[in-house]
This record gives structure tokens, C-alpha cells and sequence, in this order.
């Protein structure tokens, strides 16, 4: 429990300055968003990957290798289309949210 | 008067999503410790999602779902019953999840709505009265529009536009009992409709069981609209790959700009504007228009009267506050599909938490829609958009990378099902447990 709130404001402090509980439920939504190919909370089932518990770095390098092409062809058959649509900000975000999911 | 009521509902739908003055007003007492109440019209894909989604992240909220339905049963992949590649139940999943998870679940049909009152009432005759109201009731089909197309006419003649036995599993029926050689006749809809890869994809499907059962048989699409309206570079890819199509052994025979006026159960014909057109099997998606409920709450403002303008923060009317329009109901550039309803349904939940704790909803959410197609030759293909609203235009606009699949593949079948799978999970709660059954 104290670990958690821990956790929560050192998170807070790297992503900046979280001004009120909006910041929070707009990634909330975000992360959401996802959920219809990648499962609910991020955990799937079936081919797709699950983003629950994924290391933010690895995640945040692989939604600009989507963006770039760096991962393409068989190895990003959709997730260019999506990456594209998002800010680097919100990557940091979203791989944030994904990596506290157990 | 310089202000006419038009102005006055547009300035005040806008300033209860803006801000959350007028929210909390129209709340009154909420702020109290009464738990404010959300009455939720419809269990489909944004109706369902909604709910869940609202007790998760505000278990506060009382929320009541009110869905004549007992199961749920999709419409996506609902194409692969036609080709006999999944039978009804591989389609069809329990509500028991979101009726755990709502305080109040009604297994009945509105018929009225009184938004004055802020009260919805059902046939079984109770009233429920709502702080918000959520109307997620799909579409309405407007039989009238095509002539001939009565009570005893929808015995014979399916539309198979919302899944159930009687739609889907009719409608394989009838092909199942079709002689090989016979001719099945599908429409398509006018733009907006609901699902704009479904007609094309359902020609795929039926062709690859005709392919397989029946290979003299033939194909026609009556296709309302001037030409294939979704991914059609991969569905003439396909449909040439497979089918023939462009050769005169096709199996598909596409005709735009023939919407069907009428319909003859006897003769077992179509008619358009240009010819009768004659079927052993007829499949006729009559015109379509947001859901009888935002007919009832006086919600069905754009496109001639015939969908629902939503402000995009919220989801709420423009012209009836306090009540949100979810899914194929609503007005909107995003494509009717369940991947857009499921999103919807999350959208709304996450501004109606921040109104009904007086807060502010993102003034800026991005959303996403992906819908997957298969050809019933065990491979798929997608298109894919990013929505960022735009308060300036308001506008939810498409960003740049948004697109289709290169091409066909066994690798995005594989993903379409997982994608399936995952929507269906998401939208009714199922657990980690739950043994899913269709493929693709
Ligand atoms: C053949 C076909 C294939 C499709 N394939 C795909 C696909 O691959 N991917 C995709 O994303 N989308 C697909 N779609 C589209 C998708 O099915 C719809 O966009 C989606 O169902 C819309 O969700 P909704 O919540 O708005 O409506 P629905 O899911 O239709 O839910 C509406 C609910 O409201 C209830 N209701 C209606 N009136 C009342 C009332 N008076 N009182 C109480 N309850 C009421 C209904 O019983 C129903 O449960 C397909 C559609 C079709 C027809
Ligand atoms: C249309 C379905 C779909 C949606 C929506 C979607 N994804 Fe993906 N995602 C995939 C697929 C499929 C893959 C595998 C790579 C590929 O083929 O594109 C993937 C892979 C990924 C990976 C790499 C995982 C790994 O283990 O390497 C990340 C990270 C990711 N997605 C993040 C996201 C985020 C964040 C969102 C929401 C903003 C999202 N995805 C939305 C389908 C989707």
C-alpha cells in the first residue's frame, strides 16, 4: 500500500507535473483505448501481444520503431497506422501505465 | 429575441461539457452524497462497455443497464455463419459479467422517454429516473423505405444486419438449402450505415461457401452507393484472388448505384430504379437510422433527422442535455463499427466520471478505430485511423499514418480473431478463464 502511493509519486515526478486527477484519467482513457485489440488492461488473448507488465523503455522504443519503420513489414502489421497517431509524450505516458499492470 | 432555442440548447449543450457548472446544476443535489445515477439504454458494444467501464473507475456511480436481450450476440463475425465456418453460439457470449458489475440490470424494452422529467420508462411498465442518460441502442431498420417490404415479406427476406437466429441463422439456412447454380442477391446500404467493410466482406464469405458447396452459383451486389465503400483496393484484391472476379467465371457480380426500392417475396425479386433482379436467395439491408430510443428522447437531430449530433468530449446531445449518444447512434466521422462503439463506450464513461465529480472531461481526446475484414479463405486485412479532436473545428480528425493493410495475409487472420476475442473480453467483462470458440 505505502510502496504503492511510493510508486505512484515518483511516477508523478517523472512524468512532470500532474496538475489534477485529469492528467491521470486522460492516460487512464488512453490506455484504454488500446484494449480492444490488446485486451482488457492490456492483458490479451489470442496473437496479439499483451501490453500489461512490459518494460517502459522496451515499449517506448518499440512505438517509435512503428513510427519510423524501423519495425515493419510482418513485424508491424497495424501498429504503424496507430503509433503514427500518437505524441512522443503520450508514449512515455501509455509505457508508464502498461508497466505498473501486474 | 436575438436568441432563438436552437442557439440556447447548442449554447447550453456546449457549456455542460465545457464546463461543469451547468453538469452539477442539472445534478442537483448530487454533490450531496446522493450517488449520482446513470440509466443506460442498450447492452450492445457501447451500451455494455459503457456501463463496465463507468463502475470501474467511479464504483459510485449507480449505474442501471435496461437491455431486452438475454445473451449477447455479435455482429462481427457473424459473416463466418454465413460461410459455415462458425455456427450461431461460436457468436453468441453471457451478459452475466456486466450484470454483475452494474448496480441494477432490467431485462426489458424502453418505450419511452421523458427528458424533461429525466425519466425512462419500459414496457414492463417501471420508470427509472437518471441524472444521465445513455442511449446505446444500435440502429433502427426503416422497412418502409423499400416497398413491399411487410411483415410477411420478413419471413423469407432477411436483412442479417443485427446477428440473431432469426437473421443469421436464417439466412445460412437459406443458403445451405439453395440448389448449386442458384443466385443469391445482397444490398448495400446508403453511407452513413452501419459496419462499412461488413456488405463487402459478407460477398467473400458467402462466395467461399459457394466456392467450396455450390460452385455454379453466382453472386449479386446491389450496392446503394457509387462504389465499394471501405478497403475496396483489398476487397477487389480478394475477390479477384479467389473468386474470379473481372473474369466472366466471376462468382461476384458488383453493381453500384442500385439501390433496391422494393421487394417481391413471391417472385423472389428486387427492384431497383433500373431492372428487377431475381434470387433464390435475397438479402435486402433496408435504409437505416439511429435507434427508436433517441426517437423517443428527441435526439435524432443530424443528416435530415436521421442520426445524433454529439459533442465529442462528452457524447452528450446537442440538443438535449443530459443525455449521451453512444455507438452506431451517433453522428460523427468515425465509422460505424464495434471497435468504435466499445471506444465510445469508454469515451463517455471516462467525461461522465470527471461531470459527475465536477470536473472537467479532456478537452482534447484521442480515440481509435480498426476494423478487421476476412475473406473466409483464412486470411484478413484492416484499416486503421487516429482521431484527435480539434475544440477549434470541432472535429475529431484523422491524423496522418492512418491506413489499410498492404495486403492479404494469414497473419492479420490470426490477429483479427485475437482482436475479436479482446473487444468481446473488453466490452462484457469475461474472464481470463472464458473459453472462446469462433475462428476466422
Ligand atoms: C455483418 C456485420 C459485420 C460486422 N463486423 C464488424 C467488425 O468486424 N468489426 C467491427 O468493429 N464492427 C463490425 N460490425 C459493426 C458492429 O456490429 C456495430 O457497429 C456495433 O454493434 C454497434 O454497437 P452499438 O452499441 O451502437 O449497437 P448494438 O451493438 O447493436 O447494441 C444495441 C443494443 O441496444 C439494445 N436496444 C435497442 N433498442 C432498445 C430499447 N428500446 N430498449 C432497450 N434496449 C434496446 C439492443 O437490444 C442491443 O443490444 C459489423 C456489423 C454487421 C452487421
Ligand atoms: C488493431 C489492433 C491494435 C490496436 C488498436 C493497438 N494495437 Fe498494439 N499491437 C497490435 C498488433 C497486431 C501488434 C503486433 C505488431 C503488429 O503486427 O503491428 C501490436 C504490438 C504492439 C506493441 C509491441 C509489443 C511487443 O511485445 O513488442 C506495443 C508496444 C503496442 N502494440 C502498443 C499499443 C498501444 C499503446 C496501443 C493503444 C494506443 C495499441 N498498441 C493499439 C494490435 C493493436
Amino acid at each position: 500500500m505505502k510502496k504503492g502511493i511510493i510508486l505512484a509519486l515518483l511516477a508523478a515526478g517523472a512524468l512532470g507535473v500532474i496538475t489534477s486527477a485529469q492528467a491521470d484519467s486522460r492516460t487512464r482513457f488512453m490506455a484504454a483505448n488500446c484494449g480492444y485489440c490488446h485486451g482488457p488492461d492490456g492483458k490479451s488473448r489470442g496473437a496479439i501481444p499483451s501490453l500489461a507488465g512490459l518494460d517502459k523503455a522496451y515499449f517506448v522504443q518499440q512505438m517509435k520503431d512503428f513510427r519510423s519503420g524501423v519495425r515493419s513489414g510482418p513485424s508491424s502489421t497495424v501498429m504503424h497506422h496507430h503509433a503514427m497517431g500518437y505524441t512522443d509524450e503520450e508514449y512515455e505516458k501509455l509505457g508508464e501505465w502498461f508497466a505498473k499492470i501486474k | 429575441m436575438t436568441f432563438d432555442r436552437r442557439d440556447f440548447l447548442k449554447a447550453s449543450a456546449g457549456a455542460a461539457a465545457l464546463g461543469t457548472l451547468s453538469a452539477c446544476a442539472s445534478n442537483g443535489g448530487m454533490a450531496k452524497s446522493a450517488r449520482p445515477k446513470v440509466v443506460i439504454v442498450g447492452a450492445g458494444f457501447g451500451g455494455s462497455t459503457c456501463a463496465r467501464y463507468l463502475k470501474l473507475w467511479d464504483p459510485n456511480i449507480e449505474v442501471t443497464v435496461i437491455e431486452p436481450n438475454d445473451v449477447f450476440t455479435s455482429c462481427p463475425f457473424s459473416n463466418t455463419v454465413l460461410a459455415g465456418i462458425n455456427q450461431m453460439a461460436d457468436i453468441t457470449m453471457p451478459y452475466d459479467y456486466v450484470k454483475k458489475a452494474v448496480d441494477q440490470w432490467v431485462p426489458d424494452k424502453v418505450t419511452a422517454i421523458d427528458t424533461g422529467k429525466r425519466t425512462v420508462t419500459t414496457k414492463g411498465g417501471k420508470t427509472f429516473a437518471y441524472d444521465r442518460l445513455v442511449l446505446a441502442g444500435g440502429i433502427e431498420l426503416m422497412y418502409d423505405k423499400v416497398q413491399g417490404y411487410d411483415e410477411e415479406a420478413r419471413k423469407t427476406i432477411k436483412h442479417a444486419w443485427k446477428a440473431s437466429p432469426d437473421q443469421t441463422g436464417v439466412l445460412r439456412q437459406q443458403l445451405e438449402a439453395m440448389p448449386d447454380g442458384g443466385v443469391f442477391v445482397m444490398s448495400v446500404p446508403m453511407s452513413p450505415y452501419r459496419c462499412p467493410p461488413g456488405p463487402y466482406e459478407r460477398a467473400c464469405m458467402v462466395a467461399s461457401y459457394f466456392k467450396k458447396a455450390k460452385p455454379k452459383s453466382k453472386i449479386i451486389i446491389l450496392d446503394g452507393n457509387p462504389d465499394i465503400a471501405s478497403k475496396k483496393g483489398l476487397f477487389v484484391a480478394a475477390w479477384t484472388k479467389h473468386f474470379g472476379y473481372g473474369t466472366d467465371k466471376s462468382m461476384i457480380e458488383f453493381r453500384p448505384n442500385n439501390m433496391p426500392r422494393a421487394v417481391d417475396p413471391k417472385k423472389m425479386m428486387v427492384g431497383t430504379e433500373f431492372d428487377d433482379v431475381k434470387g433464390d436467395v435475397i438479402n435486402v439491408v433496408p435504409p437505416m437510422r439511429a435507434a427508436a430510443i433517441c426517437g423517443m428522447a428527441g435526439v435524432r437531430d443530424g443528416n435530415n433527422g436521421t442520426w445524433c449530433t454529439i459533442d465529442y468530449r462528452s457524447f452528450e446531445s446537442k440538443v438535449v442535455p443530459n443525455v449521451h449518444v453512444l455507438g452506431d447512434s451517433a453522428l460523427t466521422n468515425f465509422p460505424k463499427s464495434g471497435s468504435v462503439a466499445n471506444n465510445t463506450g469508454k469515451m463517455c464513461a471516462a467525461a461522465l466520471v470527471e461531470m459527475l465529480n465536477g470536473r472537467q472531461p479532456d478537452q482534447a481526446p484521442v480515440v481509435t478505430n480498426t476494423c478487421y475484414s476476412g475473406t473466409g479463405q483464412g486470411t484478413g486485412f484492416h484499416v486503421a485511423t487516429v482521431f484527435r479532436y480539434d475544440p477549434a473545428g470541432d472535429k475529431m480528425v484523422a491524423q496522418k499514418g492512418g491506413g489499410v493493410s498492404k495486403e492479404e495475409s494469414e497473419l492479420e487472420m490470426a490477429y483479427m480473431e485475437s482482436w475479436a476475442t479482446n473487444v468481446w473480453a473488453d466490452t462484457l467483462g469475461l474472464p481470463e478463464s472464458y473459453k472462446f470458440t469462433a475462428k476466422g
